[in-house]
C-alpha cells in the first residue's frame, strides 16, 4: 500500500480541500446517493479524520476510502458511474468500506434493478424470498459472526448485534464472506476481498461495536 | 436472528421533552439529547421522537433536534410530528433521521406514502396508525385519538403497506395510558396480514406486558414513553425477563 505523508498534507494552510478533521484519513466517496450526517457524526466522536471526493484528486489525499449509501443499488450505481469515478475507485489498493448499498456496488450484479455493478468480489446481491414469516425490510439488530480473522472485527465478540435495514442481501459465500447473519437464510454480513470490505449493517447506528468497527477500518 | 426491539418514545416541543421524566443522574430532564443518550446505554433499540411544536418555525426546530440526536446518539431513531410533505421528510432525512413517522397525513392524503416510499425508500417511511374500537369495528383516529375518520383499521394499514409503508406503528387507543397491557388480539390480527415490521404501542404497565406482546403476537417491537421515563421499568430489568422468557433480544 502507498505511504502518504499525512502531515506533510495538513500542514498546508492554504489547501482549501483540506478536510475538517485532518488529511490521510478517511474519504468518503460522494456520488448523491443518501445521506452522511449520520456517519460523519459517527466519525466525528470517534475522533476520525475524514474528508469527501468529488473527483479523482480527491483521492491522493486520504489513507482509506469509504462508498456509503442508501436506496436503490441500480439508481445507486448509475449515480456512481455519472460522476466518472468508477475506473479509479476499481484500481484503488487502500483500503475501501462499502456500507449497506455502497456495500452492494462491490458485488457483480444486484437483482435490484438488474444491475450490474463494480464486480470487484465476484458474489451477487439477490433480493429477500416473500415469506409470511420474514419480513422485508429485514429490519433491526441482529447477530454477526465472523468467519474469518480480520482486523475488522477486532474486539467484536462473535454474534455481536448490529443494526440492518435492507431488503436486499449478499449472498453466502465461503471465500468471500467475512462474516455471516441468518434471517431466513444465511447471507454476507459483511465481504472482503484484498483491500475492499463491505458491511450490510450500518455501523454508525450500531450501539458501540459498529463505533469499534469504524475505529477498526481506520487502522486498518 | 433477528431481535424484538424496545423502544422508548419522547414527546418534544420547541426542541424541549415535555413529558416528566424522573430518572435520577439527568443534568436536564427536558433535554431530549441527553435523554436519547441516557436511554441508548441503557439497551434502548431505537428511539422515537413525536415533535408536537405548533409554531410556525417548526421544522426549523424539528431539524435541529434530529442534528442533535443524529450528532450524539449512535442507535436508529424516528422522528414523527406534523411530517406533511417531501420538502419536510428531505430535511430530516439530511439532518440525520433514520426514519420518520407520517400520521395524519397520509390519512388525509394517501398518495403521500407512495412519494415518500419512492423518494427515499420504504425502510425510510413509518406510518403511525391510532386505533379506537367503536362497536365491533376497528378505526383509524386523528388528533391523538379524538378525531374519528371513515378508515377501518387493518383496511387502512393494507393501504399504507401496498403503497410503500416500511413499517407500522400501531398504537391502541384504548389501550394507551391504561397500563393494562398492549392489545394484543388487534396487534396479532395486523401482525399476521401484512409483510412489513410491526411496532406495537400503547398500554405497557409491567414487564409481563412486554413478554405477552411478543409472545401471543410476534410484532418486532414494542413501544412505550411513561413506563419508562417515571423509571417503572428499567431496560436492562426489561431485557433480562425477555431474554429469560427466550425472546430474542440485543444485551448491551
Amino acid at each position: 500500500m502507498d505511504k502518504i505523508n499525512v502531515d506533510n498534507t495538513q500542514a498546508s494552510p492554504t489547501s482549501e480541500a483540506t478536510p475538517p478533521l485532518g488529511g490521510g484519513g478517511i474519504g468518503i466517496i460522494r456520488y448523491g446517493a443518501g445521506n452522511i450526517f449520520s456517519l460523519t457524526a459517527a466519525l466525528d466522536r470517534l475522533g476520525i479524520a475524514y474528508g469527501m471526493i468529488h473527483n479523482e484528486a480527491d483521492f491522493e489525499q486520504f489513507d482509506r476510502y469509504i462508498i456509503p449509501g442508501v436506496g436503490h443499488a441500480g439508481a445507486a450505481m448509475q449515480k456512481l458511474q455519472h460522476t466518472g469515478l468508477v475506473p479509479k475507485i476499481r484500481s484503488l489498493t487502500k483500503p475501501v468500506l462499502g456500507i449497506c448499498v455502497g456495500m452492494q456496488l462491490l458485488t457483480q450484479h444486484s437483482e435490484e434493478g438488474d444491475a450490474q455493478l463494480l464486480d470487484l468480489v465476484p458474489v451477487k446481491t439477490l433480493r429477500f424470498a416473500d415469506s409470511a414469516e420474514y419480513k422485508v425490510p429485514h429490519t433491526g439488530w441482529n447477530r454477526v459472526y465472523p468467519e474469518k480473522e480480520n482486523k475488522l472485527f477486532a474486539n467484536i465478540p462473535q454474534g455481536s448485534h448490529f443494526y440492518f435495514v435492507h431488503s436486499y442481501f449478499i449472498e453466502y459465500n465461503g471465500a468471500y464472506t467475512l462474516s455471516s447473519t441468518t434471517y431466513n437464510n444465511k447471507f454476507s454480513a459483511s465481504i472482503w476481498l484484498d483491500n475492499f470490505y463491505g458491511v450490510q449493517f450500518h455501523p454508525e447506528k450500531s450501539g458501540t461495536y459498529g463505533e469499534t468497527l469504524l475505529t477498526n477500518f481506520s487502522k486498518i | 436472528m433477528l431481535s424484538k426491539r424496545i423502544i422508548p418514545c419522547l414527546d418534544v416541543k420547541d426542541g424541549r421533552t415535555v413529558k416528566g421524566v424522573n430518572f435520577v443522574d439527568l443534568r436536564d430532564a427536558g433535554d431530549p439529547v441527553e435523554l436519547a443518550w441516557n436511554y441508548s446505554n441503557q439497551g434502548a433499540d431505537e428511539l422515537v421522537f413525536l415533535d408536537i411544536t405548533a409554531t410556525v418555525e417548526r421544522r426549523k426546530t424539528m431539524v435541529e433536534l434530529v442534528k442533535a440526536v443524529a450528532r450524539q446518539i449512535n442507535i436508529p431513531f424516528t422522528i414523527g410530528g406534523g411530517i406533511n410533505e417531501i420538502a419536510d421528510a428531505d430535511a430530516l432525512l439530511n439532518a440525520g433521521a433514520d426514519k420518520i413517522s407520517i400520521n395524519s397525513a397520509a390519512v388525509r392524503n394517501p398518495a403521500l406514502i407512495d412519494e415518500l416510499a419512492k423518494a427515499f425508500g420504504v425502510q425510510f417511511v413509518v406510518i403511525a396508525v391510532d386505533t379506537r374500537s367503536t362497536g365491533n369495528k376497528n378505526i383509524v383516529h386523528l388528533n391523538g385519538g379524538r378525531l374519528p375518520t371513515e378508515r377501518e383499521t387493518l383496511e387502512w394499514i393494507l393501504e399504507a403497506e401496498s403503497r410503500g409503508a416500511g413499517e407500522i406503528l400501531l398504537t391502541s387507543m384504548d389501550h394507551d395510558g391504561t397500563k393494562a397491557g398492549f392489545d394484543n388480539g388487534l396487534l396479532k390480527t395486523v401482525n399476521d396480514a401484512v409483510h412489513i415490521p410491526v411496532i406495537a404501542s400503547g398500554g405497557a404497565g409491567s414487564v409481563q406486558h412486554f413478554v405477552d406482546v411478543f409472545e401471543k403476537t410476534n410484532v418486532d417491537a414494542a413501544l412505550a414513553a411513561s413506563v419508562f421515563h417515571y423509571g417503572e421499568i428499567l431496560i436492562p430489568d426489561l431485557k433480562n425477563t425477555l431474554q429469560q422468557n427466550s425472546i430474542e433480544v440485543r444485551m448491551v
